[in-house]
């Protein structure tokens, strides 16, 4: 205990680096994913093609991609950016299979009633069809986020310096308060940014709060982590 | 490029192929280490995993608990295990099977309550004893998300496995670390390579026996086109067609 109280400043500092990783990557998640979502949503052949690609994504290691990123990107393998990408990588990985997953939700009488009062296709998917999609895509996006803030601290043991320095750090010097200290600030980061997220699921979706039972087992599949 | 060239010298140098140190020998630990703790884990899941799936007591704390699972970084358990029990593999072993615990929970339970409610209904109605529904009609039907289940351990192990050699001297992470620590490009991007073979080869069989579990009756049921057409396949005059509602058309 005694060491967590001296080491306040260090356990914040390393905070700060785990968020500068972390939030980056879970917006650029999101963002990216959106498009690719959609294209695995609406045509078949790229379906197979970009499932099967993110699947494939999804299956590498986080500490070989760390690795072998930079010498494919041209980074430097201990830069901040090395990890931003690779985070991300990963984020868009489980996003895309959500966003196709979210959009094929949407009710095709929906869709059709949105066409028959004249929405073009592309406010259909901005006004009708994204809404619609969004309790999905929010479960998805606090898995993205709880596992990014998670798989982070890899970085680590090449050297990159956030939340996962504390594990390193207190390994090497065989102080277990060190990486208690770690274990806990990585959970209540996570807890925080997921705190945030339904926050703002709140205020953009506030349908949501009155008919949550409906999306609940598809949700309760992504939060599980097992959906097919 | 010359680190590719390095890569491929440091893969194709026959003396990384033999010996205690080898590649074949590392990839060997690795395995095994993998398989075994797949199987305490599972051992340990998939009892309370039917329990939760059939009965239908305890899903909350089981959904919570693998959701808070997510957020414990693997790194931070492998490391605290490691000062308790002292550096060797019995850290990893017991850091592993923990992480390797909820998602296989997860894809057992979820298996199990995917299964319609009315099948169960109808095995019991035709006589079926409750150890006969779960064998014969849950386990089949529920398999598929169990695998998935699986599926989604065996990477987590694979891919935690290698940061494992960070605190115990095996498998195919050594040579990630040891490159990582001699500047030894070669090294460091030929483990990653077959690091991430590995984990592809691995999720493209459990991908495989995936499909396969499928039981033949639910393939031959499920709708072919996949978007799916309206709901509505013909104009509806007056009011829709429900289910159970009998003077649909008594107006």
């Amino acid at each position: 205990m005694t060491w967590i109280w001296s080491n306040l400043d260090l356990i914040w500092d390393r905070t700060i680096d785990h968020l500068v990783l972390s939030v980056p990557s879970i917006f650029l998640s999101f963002v990216i994913a959106l498009p690719f979502g959609w294209l695995a949503h609406r045509y078949r052949t790229s379906r197979a093609v970009i499932l099967t690609t993110v699947g494939v994504l999804y299956a590498i290691p986080s500490l070989p991609l760390f690795i072998v990123l930079p010498f494919i990107v041209g980074t430097s393998i201990r830069s901040p950016l090395n990890l931003i990408i690779a985070l991300t990588l990963y984020g868009v990985a489980l996003m895309v299979r959500v966003v196709a997953d979210g959009l094929g939700s949407v009710d095709r009488d929906v869709q059709q009633s949105a066409t028959a009062v004249g929405f073009s296709g592309w406010t259909s998917f901005w006004q009708v069809e994204l809404p619609l999609a969004g309790p999905v895509l929010l479960a998805g996006l606090r898995v993205v986020a709880v596992s990014t803030v998670s798989l982070a601290t890899v970085g680590a043991v090449i050297g990159a310096q956030n939340l996962g320095s504390l594990f390193t750090d207190g390994f090497q010097r065989g102080i277990q308060a060190e990486i208690i200290a770690g274990i806990v600030a990585t959970v209540l980061l996570a807890l925080a940014l997921d705190a945030v997220l339904v926050l703002l699921g709140r205020l953009l979706m506030p349908w949501t709060r009155r008919s949550a039972s409906g999306a609940r087992t598809r949700r309760d599949a992504v939060v599980a982590g097992v959906a097919t | 490029m010359s680190f590719l060239i390095d890569t491929l010298a440091w893969l194709s140098d026959p003396a990384n192929w033999v010996g205690a140190g080898g590649i074949p020998t590392r990839l060997a630990q690795h395995l095994l280490f993998t398989l075994v703790t797949l199987v305490i884990a599972a051992a340990i899941a998939v009892p309370i995993g039917f329990l939760i799936g059939h009965t239908g007591r305890g899903r909350g704390f089981a959904v919570a608990t693998s959701g808070a699972f997510r957020a414990i970084p693997t790194l931070g358990l492998l490391t605290l295990v490691a000062l308790w029990v002292g550096i060797g593999l019995n850290a990893p072993y017991v850091a592993l099977t923990v992480l390797a615990i909820p998602p296989i929970l997860a894809g057992a339970y979820t298996g199990f309550e995917a299964v319609d409610r009315k099948v169960i209904d109808a095995a019991r109605a035709v006589g079926m004893s409750e150890a006969q529904i779960v064998l014969k009609v849950e386990l089949p039907l529920g398999l598929p998300l169990l695998i998935g289940g699986l599926r989604s351990a065996t990477l987590q192990v694979v891919a935690t496995a290698t940061l494992a050699a960070y605190v115990a001297d095996f498998g195919l992470g050594r040579y990630l670390f040891a490159g990582l620590r001699t500047r030894d490009y070669g090294e460091m991007l030929g483990g990653s390579i077959l690091v991430i073979l590995l984990a592809i080869v691995l999720e493209g069989v459990f991908a495989l026996v995936q499909k396969l579990v499928v039981p033949r009756g639910v393939t031959a049921g499920l709708p072919t086109d996949i978007p799916g057409g309206s709901s509505r396949s013909r104009p509806v005059m007056e009011s829709t067609i429900e289910e159970g509602n009998s003077n649909v058309h008594s107006t």
